[in-house]
């Protein structure tokens, strides 16, 4: 079994119009020093999954069905008590924004020490032994001084690596990054994904990624999961998903970008937008934008607007979509006949 | 060049590179003060009530033509300065040195009266559709109160056909003209923000950002609506933005800052080819490609340096792998090349690069 198991997972909040259904149906699992990419655009659900792997949602939000399995525990029956055990320790996240997961007022050993003590018994001089080995493996400079300036007195980037030593301090198994480089400069991130990934190799980590960026995901992870609308639309080894995207919805976000099409041409855009999740079309989420909703034969295909369609397998890839499991349907046919 | 020639660094391709040009950047400085109005800079210092000053120093000395409908890119990281470029050349900000001429005159000392038939000329696209929308206002009134301002002899009907014309032209439905911006999801505010900007048909148009916060689907289908306007109304850009993938597809020559200075400018085809500063060299090889699976990236090391206490010489020098002691000492000027690229670089001068 896998070292985490993701199983049907269904989140919704409870508001006060009805339920919104934020997550539906979300399988994935992640061995031991995987690393895994979470992809879609604002709005597709890919910060509630991981937040809600560590049971991190808040109310009105809760986990409606489903369950996620770590190490044979199962993280969405386990008291506060019993998760604390495992938030930080051995699965720990990093965010977004590294000035507000940074407490303003704690200088940077402080927050280390704390952390360390919190989950195990141990010498205030020794946490922070520990710390200073921590801040040298993010390639800090003079980190002894670091220990005792606070947040505010260091950049973005700086910050960014100290978030990093934190969620490394307790050597988990897992870490969660939700858009680990989206507040910082290209060149600042070029070299924290870098490290990142160097660590997560060196202490066999395994790293769950969240980000909109398609670049950051295809050098960083083996495998991806791309969202949209609250469900995994299509999930497989990254190389693969890049390299021959099957999805209507991930051809789309690829051909977007500026680097796939010839300067001074017109972008392959995805024309409408992403839909409200308290409003979504019926059938398939992604149909009101999607340019294959026709069969071949010119007719439109009834199930696209009427049923959600299931994953089929398409090589090593898993997709959610009517007309590639028709074309997968039709050579099968094929091959059958001949 | 009518003003006097203070310094030895006038590149001497300017004069040709003028005739063309809509708009002329010259020895821009911008500097912003930390230090508070004038009794709190007093302090005392050995018995002494001294005047105690701090400046950001935002720019520092660019030389920038833009050539008629062509998009200039300024790409740089955050705290460049390349947001001050945008706002001082629209007036939104009095440079503290140097000269803007927008098609042959002078427009950085002018009264915000006297900048009025400016301001129809050139329009700006601002980086949050969220904030740059007056919550309080439709869509409709938003659209018409640059018309109403820049056009008061216009009748009712000509201002309502004006702005149905303009929605037209961005994708908006006309008739959600009576909506309000929060009723809009960021793409299409960011379309009422150009389409604000289109309506009193300027030549000019500074968009800073104008795609940062938005998502990547979306940002395509932006990106071509400002592509198919440029072609359509024969439109001039100054476009802002850090993101290089952006520049390359979009922009006809690119500038790239670092510091408040422009360390490189190049046709866009020939820096993503051969880019020759060091620093430029290093942001090109950041961008995160599709395709390659581990790109090497040159790692810079430390960070950009505070832009209140410069440093002397080259900017870039503390971070720069080929820098040695010329390069702590002197400030590089743009050099032209054999290409018509221009770089500020000692080593690419000396040939060490």
């Amino acid at each position: 079994m896998a070292l985490l198991d993701v199983n049907n997972l269904d989140v919704r909040f409870a508001l006060r119009h009805g339920d919104v259904h934020a997550l539906r149906d979300i399988s994935f699992s992640l061995e031991r020093g995987e690393r895994l990419g979470i992809v879609g655009e604002s709005g597709a659900g890919k910060s509630v999954a991981a937040f809600s792997l560590l049971n991190l949602i808040a109310k009105p939000g809760f986990i409606a069905g489903g369950s996620v399995t770590f190490d044979g525990q199962v993280l969405n029956r386990l008291s506060e008590r019993g998760l604390r055990k495992v938030r930080g320790n051995r699965i720990s996240m990093i965010f977004q924004d590294p000035m507000m997961t940074l407490n303003p007022v704690l200088s940077i050993g402080e927050q280390m020490v704390e952390c360390l003590k919190a989950h195990r018994r141990i010498a205030s001089k020794e946490a922070r032994a520990i710390a200073l080995d921590k801040l040298q493996q993010v390639q800090i400079p003079s980190p002894e001084t670091r220990l005792d300036q606070y947040p505010h007195e260091l950049s973005g980037g700086m910050r960014q690596r100290i978030i990093i030593a934190i969620a490394l301090l307790l050597d988990p198994d897992i870490i969660i990054a939700d858009e680990p480089t989206t507040a910082l400069d290209v060149t600042i991130q070029a070299e924290i994904m870098a490290l990142l990934l160097d660590l997560c190799e060196q202490h066999n980590v395994g790293l769950i990624l969240i980000t909109h960026d398609l670049g950051v995901v295809s050098q960083v992870t083996q495998r991806m999961l791309v969202m949209y609308a609250g469900r995994v639309i299509e999930q497989g080894p990254t190389r693969e998903i890049i390299n021959d995207p099957q999805h209507p919805y991930t051809q789309g976000l690829i051909n977007a970008l500026p680097q796939m099409a010839t300067p001074g041409e017109k972008l392959n855009q995805i024309r409408g937008s992403m839909p409200s999740l308290s409003n979504l079309p019926s059938g398939c989420a992604f149909h009101p934008r999607c340019d294959f909703i026709n069969r071949a034969d010119g007719q439109p295909r009834p199930a696209c607007t009427q049923q959600v369609p299931g994953f089929v397998e398409s090589g090593n890839c898993q997709v959610a979509c009517h007309m590639v499991a028709e074309m997968l349907e039709d050579r099968r046919l094929k091959e059958e006949t001949l | 060049m009518s003003a006097p020639a203070q310094t030895l660094n006038v590149p001497p391709t300017q004069n040709e590179e003028s005739a063309d040009s809509l708009l002329q950047i010259r020895d821009l400085k911008k500097r912003f003060s930390l230090s508070g109005d004038f009794l709190e800079q007093l302090r005392f210092k050995g018995g002494k009530l001294v005047r105690h000053q701090e400046h950001v120093h935002a720019i520092n000395g660019v030389n920038l033509d833009i050539k008629r409908g062509e998009a200039l890119c300024v790409v740089g990281e955050s705290g460049c300065g390349k947001s001050t470029v945008a706002r001082t050349v629209m007036g939104l900000l009095t440079p503290s040195e140097g000269e803007i001429r927008y098609d042959g005159n002078r427009i950085d000392n002018l009264s915000s009266r006297q900048l009025l038939p400016y301001r129809k000329r050139m329009q700006m696209i601002f980086q949050n559709p969220y904030a740059s929308l007056n919550p309080r206002m439709t869509i409709q009134q938003t659209l018409e109160e640059p018309l109403r301002l820049h056009h008061p002899d216009w009748k009712r009907a000509q201002i309502v056909d004006k702005v149905e014309d303009v929605m037209h032209s961005v994708g908006i439905d006309p008739d959600w003209g009576m909506r309000f911006g929060h009723e809009f999801s960021g793409g299409q505010r960011q379309r009422i923000a150009i389409a604000r900007a289109l309506a009193v048909d300027p030549e000019f148009i500074v968009a800073d950002e104008p795609i940062s916060a938005l998502d990547v689907s979306i940002q395509a289908q932006v990106l071509n609506l400002l592509m198919e306007a440029q072609q359509a109304r024969n439109l001039t850009y100054l476009f802002i933005t850090h993101d290089l993938a952006v520049v390359e597809h979009f922009g006809t020559r690119v500038a790239v800052m670092y510091l408040g200075t422009v360390c490189e400018i190049a046709s866009t085809a020939t820096l993503f080819d051969k880019p020759r500063h060091p620093y430029t060299q290093a942001l090109l090889s950041a961008i995160p490609r599709l395709k390659d699976d581990r790109p090497q990236h040159i790692r810079l090391t430390g960070e950009v340096p505070t832009p209140v206490n410069l440093p002397s010489g080259c900017v870039f020098h503390g971070r720069c792998p080929h820098a040695n002691t010329r390069c702590k000492q002197e400030i590089p000027v743009l050099q032209t090349q054999n290409d018509g690229t221009r770089v500020a670089c000692h080593a690419v001068e000396e040939g060490r690069l």
